[in-house]
């Protein structure tokens, strides 16, 4: 190949000199800045020609100047729809709030969409172009100025006599510990259960099912949300599933949190060996609902697999074998409640959860086997 | 029109009385021209800037309402379907705001894509920051209030969506306190603190409160200040390009073209949050109901900067210890612990000792204020493209049921897939974005080298074809030009010194032979018009454009 080949005779102009997709730069660098003449309309304008200022063309600058001012009136009439909308349209039910909603945000983004957009064309075509240098400065200050400041701190250093008085420095220091333990102390009654402190975990491990009624009778399973008891033989649905609260505690959050429970019925042969056969009751077997990853309630359950899911974050639990995880982050199976009816044949729990429900915690330990040891998982 | 020659007595009266009492001339008079460098980068940072004081301005108008009370009380307002409901009185306020009070709703929803608005900022003003090394020397202190302020935020966020005591919100909450409660040995503790007892207890939103609306935004202001006074004492820094250099700063004036732009571009800002905020609906708390621990609605997400946490817990495996077996203390569950700390910690302490690690390796401590083009450092810009796939694996199976459920895959498959793609994912990105950052410094030689290509087909006398170059615009040009290779350790002696012997001084110089250096030669030349290209034989030609 040889360089000498020209006589396709394209004009230089065809040949774009930018890489493609970077912007066009409109602003002129110095060398024509510097020998930018203000024209006749610049002059009358008042602009003088400073380098790195290149004024707009009048006449593009009157145009702009219109429609900043289209804008800016748009701006205006928006902003008087606002206060015109916010008396006009009142609020209350779904359809009114909802038209109030939109005439205000409708006018409010309006107006200040125009507004910007009026600034935006005013700074961009009726100011001036800008390409002006700022020199920079190191951040360091001179050596002398810190060789002054350096002398300084030691001169007030010695004048305080800090360093040379010991008993001073120790005593003060000595007062500055306990000022700063002080407001931690302070925070210690944000714990306002009353607890002393060791014995905090404790509460975590019991809920209000291990308790009695006022008259000594064990509690009763009501349904969430009704506060029904639940009749044994009318939960007769094999592959429904219920989500049920301790009776007399109903909107008590605080229990509601530790000792909802989710009912499954099955067909006795589909119990496996990991559900504890003389918790249940008729086929019915009840799971804390609390997923033992990070507390969601177990709410959803699928009937052919017989799975227990929670929403949060998918951890699976096999409702016929005792609710051991099949999938997810949660480790540990939901607790078993053990159940029972009561004479009038109405669902009770038979005592507490055998370990502590939900989210594990340090001082829980291997709570399951604890209690196996103890005997309780029969 | 007149033009103005002299100060109008109206502003020269008020700036005498202040100049008299503040002797505020001088501080004006260095200021008052200020030189801002323009790209459309730099506008990140002040969406965050502007979406804060949006937040602010919205959020005081939503406390005149809210109460901060779990307090329970039968619903009576104007929303239907909820009268006669048993809620707290938290909840019951956030109704009233949405429905009673007219702009509630619209200030509601303002409030919320703004805080989605600031985060989102945040992170893509950070980003940019990061992959043109703009934290360098002498802002790493500025670096780090930033990443202070992002961390920060991101418990605004969960702290302010907790507040209106809904369902969603309530499972939120749920997870912060599954997550606390199980942190080795103080989780207990931290939980009856927080709580004021169990939980939920009585007391955490209005504990929330005090926190959402007055601590952490107190600090963030602060830090926003202190972040703005450095910007300013520091300068901003600049791209290369034609008569930019590491000593100066090119641009426009603060007063008036760039006052005048930051004003226009806070309206800009808060006409698309409001845009949001009125026609894009945003957390109809009233479609929830009431939060009660024994339920929870399937698909709860939580906002998207927390949903990197969110997917981190659901890929997580099932793995749990008891160190002391049946003792009762010792349970460490390492599927909440590991999710919650480890990726939060890793991408904010990594991004805290980033430029001090980058120091080390290059020993670079010269003051920088000219912003690399990312595919100049291509390590640094790997790194960063690894941490983004890092953090995008996770923020994506935060929604890894709505991933199954939309493209029926099974859940434990889409489960599976995040577990390996959070490592996969990572090493992918950093093998692709250092090709892709070589294949740009390449292609930038070329220009400099041959020109650009113009598209224009020669035929040559001998049948060839060669496609005309021409000589790249100036300012291009002086941009490419603007490339400086990443230093690199260097020692002159035969034995190294201190700081380099031993096991770890070898790897760093190891280290920093890898990250350093020029991967791509720079070219001495200048670019040749259309003559000098079809000089080259055709085969080197095609490598250098490629």
């Amino acid at each position: 190949m040889t360089n000498n080949e020209h006589e396709t005779g394209q004009p230089e102009r065809r040949t774009p000199a930018r890489v493609i997709g970077t912007p066009l730069s409109d602003t002129p660098f110095s060398d024509t800045v510097a020998s930018a003449v203000p024209d006749a309309g610049d002059e009358e304008h008042g602009v003088p020609a400073v380098p790195g200022v290149v004024p707009q063309e009048e006449r593009k600058a009157r145009r702009a100047e219109r429609i900043a001012a289209l804008c800016f009136t748009l701006a205006f009439a928006a902003l008087v729809a606002f206060l015109l909308a916010y008396v006009r349209f009142q609020v209350g039910g779904l359809s009114a709030t909802g038209a109030s909603h939109v005439a205000l945000g409708g006018t409010l983004t309006l107006a200040l969409l125009a507004l910007a957009a009026g600034i935006v064309i005013w700074v961009r075509q009726i100011m001036p172009k800008y390409e002006l240098v700022q020199q920079r400065h190191p951040m360091a200050s001179p050596e002398e100025v810190r060789a002054e400041v350096a002398a300084t701190f030691v001169q007030g250093a010695g004048e305080s006599g800090i360093v040379k008085r010991r008993l001073l420095r120790r005593t003060l220091l000595l007062a500055a510990a306990p000022l700063g333990l002080a407001p931690l102390v302070l925070l210690r009654d944000l714990d306002t259960s009353g607890v002393p402190a060791a014995q905090l975990h404790r509460r975590l491990g019991h809920t209000v099912w291990g308790e009695k009624t006022r008259d000594g009778t064990p509690l009763r399973l009501v349904v969430e949300g009704t506060g029904q008891p639940i009749r044994a033989a009318d939960f007769n649905s094999p592959g429904g599933i219920l989500s049920v609260v301790p009776q007399g505690y109903e909107h008590d959050l605080d229990v509601l949190a530790k000792a909802t429970v989710i009912l499954v019925k099955f067909r006795p042969e589909e119990i496996k060996s990991g559900t504890n056969r003389n918790w249940t009751h008729d086929g019915i077997v009840a799971y804390s609902k609390i997923c033992t990853h990070v507390g969601c309630p177990a709410a959803l359950y699928e009937q052919t697999t017989h799975h227990i899911l929670c929403p949060c974050h998918q951890s699976t639990f096999d409702a016929a074998d005792g609710a051991r995880v099949v999938f997810g982050p949660a480790a540990r199976p939901l607790p078993q409640l053990p159940i029972g009816v009561d004479d009038q044949g109405y669902l009770i729990a038979l005592g507490d959860f055998p370990a502590p429900v939900g989210p594990s915690y340090w001082e829980r330990g291997d709570a399951e086997a604890r209690a196996r040891e103890n005997g309780d998982h029969s | 029109m007149s033009e103005l020659r002299t100060v109008p007595e109206r502003i020269a009266g008020p700036a005498t009385f202040l100049d008299d009492r503040l002797g505020a001339g001088s501080f004006v008079r260095r200021n008052i021209r200020k030189i801002f460098p323009d790209h459309w980068s730099f506008l990140l940072g002040e969406i965050a800037l502007y979406s804060f004081v949006i937040l602010l301005l919205t959020g005081t108008f939503l406390t005149f309402w809210f109460k901060p009370s779990m307090g329970e009380i039968v619903y009576n307002g104007t929303y239907a379907p909820l009268k006669g409901v048993t809620m707290s009185e938290a909840y019951a306020s956030s109704l009233k705001i949405s429905f009673e009070v007219r702009g509630g709703l619209l200030i509601r929803q303002i409030h919320h894509w703004a805080a989605l608005v600031f985060i989102g900022g945040m992170m893509a003003h950070a980003l940019r920051v990061f992959f043109t090394g703009a934290y360098r020397k002498p802002r790493e202190l500025n670096w780090l209030i930033g990443v202070v302020i992002l961390s920060i935020a991101l418990f605004e966020g969960l702290t302010g969506y907790s507040l209106p005591d809904d369902l969603l919100s309530g499972a939120g909450l749920r997870v912060t306190q599954g997550v606390v409660i199980g942190l080795p040995v103080v989780g207990t503790y931290l939980n009856f603190f927080l709580f004021g007892g169990e939980y939920p207890g009585g007391d955490v939103i209005s504990r929330f409160y005090s926190i959402h609306i007055l601590l952490l935004p107190g600090l963030i202001l602060a830090l926003v200040t202190a972040h703005l006074i450095l910007m300013w004492v520091q300068k901003h820094t600049q791209f290369p390009g034609k008569g930019r250099t590491n000593r100066n700063v090119v641009g426009a004036p603060f007063y008036p073209a760039f006052m005048a732009k930051s004003g226009a571009f806070f309206l800009f800002t808060f006409a698309v949050i409001a845009g949001l905020g009125t026609f894009a609906q945003i957390n109809p708390v009233w479609l929830y109901g009431p939060y009660s621990p024994a339920d929870v609605s399937a698909g709860s997400q939580p906002d998207f900067y927390l949903a990197f946490l969110e997917g981190a817990l659901r890929i997580m495996p099932a793995w749990e210890v008891n160190l002391f077996g049946t003792s009762q203390a010792g349970t460490i569950p390492l599927s909440v612990v590991i999710p919650a700390l480890v990726p939060l910690g890793f991408i904010v302490v990594g991004m805290a000792l980033y430029p001090f690690l980058e120091r080390w390796l290059t020993g670079d401590h010269r003051e920088h204020h000219l912003a690399d083009r990312p595919r100049n450092n291509p390590h640094r810009t790997s790194i960063g493209m690894a941490v983004i796939a890092f953090y995008g694996v996770l923020w994506l199976f935060g929604g890894n049921d709505i991933i199954s459920a939309n493209f029926r895959i099974s859940l434990y498959t889409t489960t599976w897939a995040g577990r390996i793609l959070v490592f996969v994912g990572p090493a992918l990105a950093y093998a692709i974005t250092y090709r892709v950052c070589l294949g740009l410094q390449r292609s930038d030689a070329a220009v400099l080298a041959h020109g650009v290509e113009s598209g224009v087909i020669k035929r040559l006398p001998n049948g060839g074809y060669v496609e005309v170059h021409s000589r790249p615009a100036k300012d291009i040009e002086a941009h490419l030009r603007g490339k400086e290779p990443v230093p690199v350790l260097s020692y002159d002696e035969t034995v190294p010194p201190k700081g380099l012997r031993g096991p770890l001084g070898r790897l760093r110089l190891r280290m920093s032979r890898a990250y350093g250096g020029e991967k791509v030669p720079p070219v001495n030349g200048h670019p040749h018009d259309e003559d000098g290209q079809a000089a080259l034989p055709e085969g080197q030609n095609r490598a250098l454009t490629r």
